[in-house]
């Protein structure tokens, strides 16, 4: 006979096990009704208000009048604006750090730098913002100047994860791409970029909605929610939609609350279909191409 | 070629340099007027009254309140979702619950201060009667829900690095699964974990929207979370909101409040950096 554990201590020691599996299953599941009651919540007191006029009218005074029009066109001016200047310049950043620069000491320091900066409170981009943009260059209460604003907010995500794309294409691709005597741009160009477009428009996707989501740097900058236009140029005043339900959500008639929860099932529809499509392009590139 | 790729990743370094200029050219002439002492031990933070007081504490202990109250919230509960997740799940809970949990990391944060507005703080004000329409409890809590994802996250991928050997060793040794959860496993990460908590309490002292929303706008040293009170990054939407005409001291104290974020938040993420590169793990 092997010596036992006595028996009353094992099954102590049973119990503790499963008690302990069970509370993190408990926490597993709080976390995950949390998400459902904050959407929940949401949808109820949003559905009835949203209707197709709460999309066609401009703000108002009056809760019956007023309409997200103003509000999602200027998101639209800014994240049109945004995507345009953080590409190019993240996307270059990104070939200049895996293609070009040496492993060295000035690597390491841009390196360490963007990473600090994916930790900077966007708060702080706005203050940046409103010191550089807005008074420094006279740009004003612009949506160029929120464009630029949100451009340097979302720059680090964008520059990391088109890193790490291009990172994922193998070595020898670009080894027999010399060898054929192609220059190292031709190289990028031709063999490295394409491979990696999925990749890289992933992060980009999920970097625009992280920029189409923020409101403080933007209020920072001086976007007001009162906006009784939509703009029409690049020095135009502007509103956006998480502006505008910073807006409605500070004002005590709950029919502004109602308001808010419409305009934010708009905005999660839109972030919804973004990460949807940014899933979809995972799923679909990342199992086609093969080494 | 080489150079304009060059350019482009100058400019975060360019933005770097830029925030750190703009801060202090608009600090420095604040300090002229305001000593750096009645600054850092000031009980009164009322810029926009007179007299005038700059003393930050009542914003630091707003935000501090905040970081505080979501770390009781989120740490414990993030933890015990990464744990469960990664020791106990089966792959098809977790290809569930870690989507789900993406989608919480994907909400703007303004919708978070709208949760506490509707839903939360009447919660509260249902509960305890006595609380203020803003406070700390509520506060709290939706930035806490916010950061539970970057914990659950960050801490299951660190818990899933602790390699096969340790467990089998201990289940070879006779542990039952408690024991070498909570005696191995978590221990072996805790370097990791320990920096997920430090970048997820620096995310919670930056949050600006929903704190704005739900915290309130009264600067004040309170002990009670029922009180309402103003975070740093909520005094900077305020003053952002008004007409503050730029050149006067209280326009500055917007770069001086954002100095200080500034500084609080790359402290703590550069010491989460540290702990994981100097404390991480080196198996076999």
């Amino acid at each position: 006979m092997t010596p036992q554990t006595p028996e009353p201590l094992a099954r102590r020691r049973r119990l503790m096990a499963r008690a302990f599996e069970l509370a993190c299953l408990g926490a597993t599941l709080l976390s995950v009704v949390l998400l459902f009651v904050l959407l929940g919540t949401v949808l109820y007191q949003g559905l009835g208000s949203l209707t197709w006029d709460l999309l066609t009218r401009l703000p108002s005074r009056l809760p019956e009048r007023a309409g997200i029009k103003a509000a999602a066109l200027g998101s639209l001016w800014l994240i049109g604006l945004t995507t345009l200047i953080s590409v190019p310049v993240g996307v270059g950043a990104a070939i200049y750090l895996e293609e070009y620069a040496r492993d060295g000491r000035l690597r390491r320091l841009i390196q360490l730098n963007i990473a600090n900066l994916a930790g900077v409170p966007s708060i702080v981009y706005g203050i940046l913002g409103l010191g550089l943009f807005v008074r420094a260059l006279a740009l004003d209460r612009s949506v160029i100047s929120g464009a630029l604003t949100l451009s340097l907010v979302i720059l680090p995500v964008v520059i990391l994860t088109a890193q790490e794309a291009l990172r994922s294409v193998p070595v020898s691709i670009r080894h027999a791409s010399y060898a054929l005597g192609a220059t190292r741009w031709q190289t990028i160009w031709h063999q490295v970029l394409p491979v990696s477009i999925p990749g890289i428009l992933t992060g980009v996707i999920l970097a625009v909605s992280r920029a189409l989501g923020e409101a403080a740097p933007l209020v920072a900058v001086g976007a007001v929610a009162y906006v009784s236009f939509v703009p029409s140029g690049l020095r135009d005043a502007y509103t956006a939609l998480p502006i505008q339900i910073f807006d409605w959500s500070q004002r005590p008639q709950r029919e502004f609350h109602d308001l808010a929860a419409a305009a934010i099932i708009v905005l999660l529809a839109v972030l919804l279909c973004l990460n949807g499509i940014a899933v979809y392009l995972r799923q679909r590139y990342g199992k086609r191409v093969r080494w | 070629m080489a150079l304009t790729l060059g350019a482009c990743a100058g400019i975060s370094v360019l933005t770097t340099v830029g925030v750190v200029v703009v801060l202090l050219v608009e600090s420095i002439p604040f300090f002229r007027d305001v000593s750096i002492v009645e600054f850092l031990i000031g009980t009164k933070w009322t810029p926009l009254l007179k007299p005038q007081h700059f003393g930050i504490l009542p914003l630091l202990c707003g935000t501090m309140w905040i970081a505080v109250g979501s770390g009781l919230f989120a740490l414990p509960l993030g933890l015990a979702t990464a744990v469960y997740l990664s020791e106990y799940a089966r792959p098809g809970i977790r290809d569930l619950v870690k989507p789900a949990l993406e989608i919480l990391a994907g909400i703007p944060s303004v919708v978070y201060g709208y949760f506490a507005v509707v839903a939360v703080s009447p919660l509260i004000r249902w509960i305890f009667p006595q609380a203020d329409v803003f406070n700390v409890v509520s506060a709290s809590v939706v930035v806490g829900i916010m950061i539970l994802p970057m914990i659950v996250s960050l801490s299951e991928d660190v818990l899933r690095a602790v390699p096969r050997a340790l467990r089998e060793g201990a289940y070879a040794l006779g542990s039952t699964k408690l024991d070498v959860t909570v005696r191995v496993v978590v221990p072996s990460a805790a370097s990791g974990i320990m920096a997920s908590f430090l970048l997820a309490l620096s995310r919670a002292i930056g949050e600006t929207m929903a704190v704005t929303l739900a915290a309130g706008a009264t600067p004040q040293l309170t002990l009670n979370p029922l009180d309402s009170v103003q975070t740093m990054t909520a005094y900077i939407v305020q003053i952002s909101q008004g007409d503050t005409p730029a050149g006067t001291i209280e326009y500055r104290t917007i770069f001086v409040v954002g100095l200080a974020l500034f500084v609080l938040t790359l402290g703590m993420n550069v010491l989460a950096q540290y702990i994981l590169s100097r404390f991480r793990e080196v198996y076999e």
